[in-house]
């Protein structure tokens, strides 16, 4: 795979490390339902197979985290952006700032 | 060396260079021949057809093709430490002083004992494994498996280490073009011409794939003349890499290719500073596979005589090679090949007895111009067997109307019509496809940026294949952002190429091989069948077919085509196996590279390293680092002696001890302190500028994933460490806690762990010895300077530093950190001042000793499965804040109070030695599973108190202080009567720490 870093350009997967799925979010602690909440956002995960956004890490090149929409069964990428601003984004629509 | 005759050798053809003579050996005995030879042209050249001998039966086998796909001319090449086994003779590059060895005879070649396998052959048919060596099981490992890899098996590996180094590098282009027959070269050139960068790569030394094989025109010259004008139009663009005798072998997504240049596999040995082999990743925009299509064999009696020979290689070695491959000739095909090579044949001159093909009506011209040169025609007929056993004397022909008769011939040229090279272009998941009219598989869908060309994709024909490989130049090149310049293609005609679909002659009276280097049978094939392994997959694992080094490149449509015969399915309906990388071979030395012994990883050192090593330290490898483990003096023989002396001098003295490897990070910003309160279990936010803290991090799940100090040097400006181990992956979570979970904080993190090197200096006479480096006005006192304060200060005349009052030993203690470079100067400056007060240095055992007196928790507690609460650190844990793992380690299995925590131990018997790893048991209880209550972590020998002490996991470890318990550790057969004890074992009242 190659993706194509938001800050450093096209580069070689090797210099990027896996996290997982970027559409779970961490919960809200002081929620009520927070320990259900966190076992979720801990342990299930969807098995997708398609496109799927997810978190890399750009290790061996600017430390960014980026969101990175990619094909599961072809591992083509479609999309990559930094996720500060996806999360900032996030924030903004919830109203969440803290 | 005596000089051979060559006796096969043609006069006037051949691309070889007739002034470059060439010796080499072939099972010890000299022969010559030219530069432009392979190692099986030039063997052919001087007669040779017996090369080698089969898997199972120990056949004798011959050169059956003229490229990477040949399934029995497989030898040893070189000896000693560079043997090399199952190359390929067919495309091994003669040089001079080759050295080749024929493979899996015994005791010679030409009488091999275990023949006899092929006697017994009832008994090694498909399934035989299986079957035979089921009963009884105990025999499997001593008995049978010894017995079958000694019979059957290829060559044998080197013993010795590779003395050569092979070397990985990266390319990047536009256009990258597998292949270089005429759709290649038409591709490369055409895209070449636009600007764009190419990369054309092929696996012969030669460029020119067919066009240097057969005799051909093309735009008015000859087809090899043709091919040199165009490398030297390429090699003219500077922006055209030409990659001869490389193989792509595999395709990977986002358009990246592996290929493997065989550097210097063409002499005999490797020039200095020049790798054998070079594994390359071509990352391109847009990819054109022209790889050609390799002729298939057809499946008849004793097809795998020596002297069976694919037709299209017979022209290869006549045209290419300038050698006979045969005097007398049979020529045996079901498509328009036959007609090409007959003609070749002649011109060479050598006898063609018969053109054998099993379609009804053949060609006028064919018909006329065999009659011409009195060659037999035999129409819907077939060669049912061949005779001869170590090599062809003749071929029983079966006539249309079913009447065999022997025809003396010492060749057999056969083609059952040709298969596109499908597998790079299908390694990505696209399944190739059956044409019924070509009786051909053709690439099926093709991942994005890739396009097939030419024969590869089912265009047979010389002047359709430029046509199609300018058309894919010119559109790869125009996708890439280049304009067309309008690509020119040269004349040529389209050879005839009609074919009737025609797989296995079922007259045959012979064993009749499918898959030659496996040793599968169309017997086999049938037995398969019968037995009920009706799918191609089954087909394969059962009978191995298409599993063997060639992966099956002349076998697997013949039994799948076969297969589908018996099945009465349709090609088409019964499928083919999926072809995946590697395309050939690639050798481990090359997917090594250089990642090989002491460099197959990389290793750091700390800055004072020299030093260590000056002063006789004995090392470590912990993860990359080497780290001094302890500092033996002369006349210390034993480990335990050096470690207890470290030890006791830190506690009567002072130590020194290189702390670098730790993790450093800086966190800055206004949200500094917030940032940190939500990713450590306890407050820093309220830590004071000057002053550390202990904090420990959990992992979201609520497991601790590592500790360290946090140090304050401005309200903005913290400093943490990280232990050794999680120096990279801690940085990675606070990039994440900050970038994604609370984007919004006003933090930077700066790791820094190279930048300082750092040292603890412990032990009574700390301070003294600190404060003849320390520069003035900086006030050292313990009543400036107490337990756990901080500072940014200047040492040794200017250098700049941070001092930390921080202890792991239990001593008082310092950490001081200078630039990385001042970190030698600093160790040999403490060493220097240090040795009026006999200051030692210690390394990681003596560090380790302390700790586990200390009972401070390490790598071997915080081990992925232990809460805070579990490391006895549960009071930590803040709770007024939220922070990472906090949730989750309110669940109730890691609040679950019989949670094994950890609790020191020390032997009821003082003198015995305790070990990590031993579990607890009950004292009266029988040492089985049910009974275990958990584990010792850590042990040591404490010379404090003169015996053996440890820490350990036990369960409801608060409540049994005093009990005495089983420490079984069945492993080294000790079971030692243990007390339990509270963790802390020196100065537990932490006194030392503050004075």
């Amino acid at each position: 795979m190659r993706i194509n870093c938001p800050h450093c350009g096209l580069r070689s997967n090797d210099e990027f490390s896996y996290l997982g799925d970027a559409s779970v979010v961490r919960p809200d602690p002081a929620a009520p339902n927070a320990t259900e909440a966190f076992y979720a956002f801990g342990y299930e995960r969807a098995n997708i197979a398609g496109p799927m956004q997810e978190l890399w890490y750009h290790a061996a090149g600017c430390h960014a985290w980026l969101v990175v929409t990619r094909d599961t069964r072809n591992h083509e990428i479609l999309d990559v952006k930094s996720a500060q601003e996806v999360a900032l984004e996030r924030q903004k629509a919830a109203g969440t700032a803290q | 060396m005596t000089q051979s005759a060559q006796t096969a050798r043609l006069k006037d053809r051949g691309l070889i260079d007739r002034s470059q003579s060439l010796t080499f050996t072939f099972d010890g005995v000299p022969y010559n021949g030219y530069a432009g030879d392979t190692l099986a042209s030039a063997l052919l050249a001087n007669g040779v057809r017996l090369v080698g001998r089969s898997f199972k039966y120990h056949r004798p086998r011959g050169i059956l093709t003229s490229g990477s796909e040949e399934p029995n001319a497989l030898v040893e090449l070189r000896s000693g430490a560079r043997r090399e086994p199952n190359t390929k003779a067919t495309i091994t590059e003669l040089y001079d002083g080759l050295e080749a060895k024929s493979q899996n005879r015994f005791p010679s070649l030409s009488l091999d004992l275990l023949a006899i396998n092929g006697l017994v052959s009832p008994f090694l048919s498909a399934g035989f494994y299986y079957k035979t060596f089921m009963w009884p099981a105990s025999f499997w490992e001593k008995i049978y498996e010894p017995m079958i890899r000694r019979a059957a098996g290829l060559g044998r590996a080197a013993q010795e280490h590779d003395p050569d180094s092979y070397d990985k590098a990266f390319a990047f282009c536009d256009v990258l073009v597998v292949g270089s027959g005429p759709a290649g070269l038409m591709a490369a050139l055409t895209a070449a011409r636009t600007g764009a960068r190419v990369i054309l790569v092929d696996e012969s030394f030669a460029f020119g794939g067919r066009l240097l094989s057969d005799v051909r025109t093309v735009g008015g010259a000859n087809g090899a003349d043709w091919v040199n004008s165009v490398v030297a139009e390429l090699k003219s663009f500077p922006g055209v890499q030409l990659m001869p005798r490389t193989t792509v072998f595999g395709a990977y997504d986002s358009g990246q290719f592996g290929a493997v240049e065989r550097v210097a596999d063409h002499v005999p040995v490797p020039a200095a500073g020049v790798p054998r082999q070079r594994l390359w990743r071509i990352v391109a925009k847009h990819t054109i596979i022209a790889q050609g299509a390799l002729e298939r064999p057809i499946v008849f009696g004793n097809n795998d005589r020596p002297g069976v020979m694919l037709a299209s290689a017979v022209r290869t070695y006549i045209n290419r090679f300038g050698v006979k491959p045969g005097e007398t000739a049979v020529v045996f095909s079901n498509n328009d090949d036959g007609a090409s090579t007959i003609a070749d044949l002649v011109g060479a001159g050598i006898r063609v007895a018969a053109l054998v093909d099993t379609r009804t009506v053949l060609q006028p011209a064919t018909k006329s111009f065999a009659r011409k040169h009195g060659i037999r025609i035999f129409e819907g007929a077939v060669v049912a067997d061949a005779i001869g056993s170590s090599r062809v004397t003749g071929a029983r022909i079966v006539a249309a109307d079913g009447t065999s008769q022997n025809i003396a011939c010492d060749l057999i040229a056969v083609s059952g019509g040709f298969n596109p090279s499908v597998q790079v272009s299908t390694h990505l998941g696209g399944r190739a496809q059956w044409q019924q009219e070509l009786a051909a598989f053709v690439p099926g869908a093709l991942p994005k940026g890739m396009a097939v060309s030419g024969s590869a994709k089912g265009t047979f024909g010389l002047a359709s294949c430029l046509k199609e490989g300018a058309q894919a130049g010119e559109a790869a090149a125009v996708a890439s952002g280049f304009q067309a310049k309008g690509a020119a293609v040269p004349a040529a005609d389209d050879e005839p190429s009609d074919i009737s679909a025609f797989w296995h002659v079922k007259t045959a009276k012979h064993k009749a091989f499918v898959d030659q280097q496996n040793d599968v049978t169309a017997a086999d094939v049938a037995l398969a069948e019968r037995e009920g392994f009706r799918s191609v997959e089954h087909l394969k694992r059962y009978t191995t077919l298409g599993m063997a080094t060639d992966q099956g490149k002349t076998s697997n449509v013949n039994g799948l085509a076969m297969l589908a015969q018996l099945t009465g399915k349709t090609i088409a309906a019964t499928g083919a196996t999926s072809a995946r990388p590697p395309y050939t071979p690639v050798s481990l030395g090359a997917l090594a590279g250089e990642h090989r012994g002491k460099h197959f990883k990389a290793t750091r050192l700390t800055p004072s390293h020299d030093w260590a090593k000056e002063r006789g330290a004995v090392f470590i490898e912990t993860g990359m680092w080497l780290r001094a483990q302890y500092y033996p003096k002369p006349g210390e023989n034993d480990w335990l002696t050096t470690v207890c002396r470290e030890v006791n001098t830190v506690r009567n003295s002072v130590g020194v001890c290189d702390v670098s490897t730790l993790g450093k990070i800086e966190i800055h910003g206004t949200d500094a302190g917030k940032f940190l309160d939500r990713v450590y279990i306890n407050m820093m936010s309220t830590l004071g500028v000057g002053k550390a803290r202990y904090g420990m991090m959990l992992r979201e799940d609520g497991i601790a994933m590592d500790d360290g100090t946090a140090a304050r040097f401005a309200d903005d400006r913290y400093f943490i460490t990280t232990t050794t181990a999680n120096a990279i992956k801690v940085l990675q979570h606070l990039e994440l806690c900050r970038q994604w979970y609370w984007p919004d904080l006003d933090v930077q993190i700066f790791p820094v762990s190279d930048q300082w090197a750092q040292y603890s200096v412990a032990g009574p006479r700390a301070r003294d010895l600190l404060a003849k480096i320390v520069d003035a006005p900086f006030d050292i006192s313990n009543a400036a300077f107490p337990y756990m304060a901080v500072a940014e200060l200047t040492v040794m005349g200017g250098v700049k530093a941070r001092l930390y009052r921080l202890s792991f030993s239990g001593e008082m203690a310092y950490e001081i950190a200078v630039p990385a470079r001042q970190g030698d100067r600093l160790m040999r400056t403490l060493m220097a001042k240090g040795e009026e007060f006999g200051i030692a240095p210690y390394g990681t055992e003596a560090l380790g000793v302390m700790r586990i007196e200390k009972g401070h928790v390490a790598g071997p507690e915080l081990n992925g499965t232990t809460t805070a609460a579990d490391l006895g650190l549960g009071k930590m844990a803040s709770t007024k804040k939220d922070f990472v793992g906090r949730v989750l380690s309110q669940r109730p299995g890691l609040t679950d109070p019989t949670r094994p925590r950890v609790v020191g131990f020390r032997p009821v018997d003082r003198s015995q030695r305790l070990r990590g790893g031993a579990h607890f048991i009950g004292k009266s209880d029988a040492a089985v599973a049910q009974n275990d209550q958990g584990y010792m972590t850590s042990v040591a020998y404490s010379p404090s108190l003169g015996h053996w002490i440890g820490l350990g996991l036990l369960a409801n470890a608060e409540s049994r202080m005093g009990e005495i318990l089983r420490a079984y550790d069945p492993v080294r057969n000790g079971d030692v009567l243990v007390e339990v004890v509270p963790a802390t074992f020196v100065d537990v009242e932490g006194a030392r720490l503050r004075v």
